[in-house]
């Protein structure tokens, strides 16, 4: 696979969007896979009881699962030279098989020196953006 | 209650080393529900440039996360994990993590502010391999939430 070049994009540019589903599974297995156990995320009563609709997506599952969008594009997650985002909107996800879904676009708002390109990501639950701020930087070739 | 400014620039003892493997790369990956082929397949990763399997851009969470503890749970600091989200985080990629790296993460308070009656601090990890290599630089922005605020 050959890395995407520079001169094949421009600002406004728009990476093929994704739709991606949380279960509470998901949340179970992010939990062990990256060591983050805290209660909120696998106990429904705890999570009620501290004023959350639900439990919640791991605020780090959903920034390791949005990014898909720029590392599935570039055929390379190496060439991510910089990954940033603002939890602002937690992710309740329901007691069902099939769960709940967000969906996730991407555009490249900056060209940089040196074949670099920032890329701005949109993720959005039930109609409301659920990261902000949620920039990649990556290194593309000439 | 506000905190201190004084911490702003603490720096804790680095960890000791963690062994990247690659059973945990593909355990995350998986985790993540991404099967892209240099996560899991060394040759993909191979084919890619790189020496072994290649990590997610946010693994590094995974090592940053139990450093960050030091800083949590310092006495004196004395931040009420109860009250404490995560409200942002960046990860710097100097270079990929690789299966078969041996890093250490050494944190640091990067900065303290204080707005809305909460507190805002970003402990900064830094992500080197035991031959001094810098691989990541990771902030995570921690919100302590006031303890007037309807919660």
């Amino acid at each position: 696979m050959t890395l995407v070049s520079i001169s094949q994009v421009h600002v406004g540019w728009e990476l093929p969007s994704q739709e991606f589903m949380f279960s509470r599974a998901d949340l179970i297995r992010y939990a062990g896979a990256s060591g983050d156990f805290n209660i909120i995320h696998w106990n429904e009563r705890v999570a009620k009881e501290v004023g959350l609709p639900s439990v919640i997506a791991h605020g780090m599952l959903t920034m390791g699962t949005v990014i898909r969008v720029v590392t599935d594009w570039l055929g390379d997650p190496g060439k991510v030279i910089e990954y940033s985002a603002r939890f602002t909107r937690p992710i309740p996800v329901p007691d069902t098989d099939e769960g709940t879904s967000i969906k996730v676009s991407a555009k490249i708002t900056e060209l940089l020196e040196n074949d670099q390109a920032v890329i701005t990501i949109s993720a959005i639950h039930n109609e409301v953006t659920v990261l902000a701020k949620t920039v990649a930087t990556v290194q593309l070739a000439p | 209650m506000a905190i201190n400014q004084e911490f702003i620039g603490r720096t804790y003892p680095p960890t000791e080393i963690y062994s990247v493997g690659r059973e945990k790369i593909r355990e995350f990956a998986s985790a993540l529900g991404d099967s892209a082929p240099c996560y899991f397949d060394v040759e993909a990763a191979r084919s890619l440039g790189y020496p072994d399997l290649i990590a997610p851009p946010t693994f590094a969470i995974v090592v940053t996360m139990q450093a960050g503890g030091q800083v949590i749970h310092d006495p004196e600091l004395a931040l009420d994990y109860t009250r404490v989200v995560h409200g942002e985080q960046r990860f710097v990629q100097h270079r990929p993590i690789f299966a078969g790296d041996e890093i250490t993460s050494t944190v640091s308070v990067d900065s303290i502010r204080s707005a809305a009656g909460n507190d805002m601090i970003t402990v900064k990890t830094e992500v080197h391999a035991t031959d001094g290599e810098l691989v990541s630089t990771v902030y995570s922005l921690l919100v302590s939430r006031g303890v007037g605020e309807a919660s």
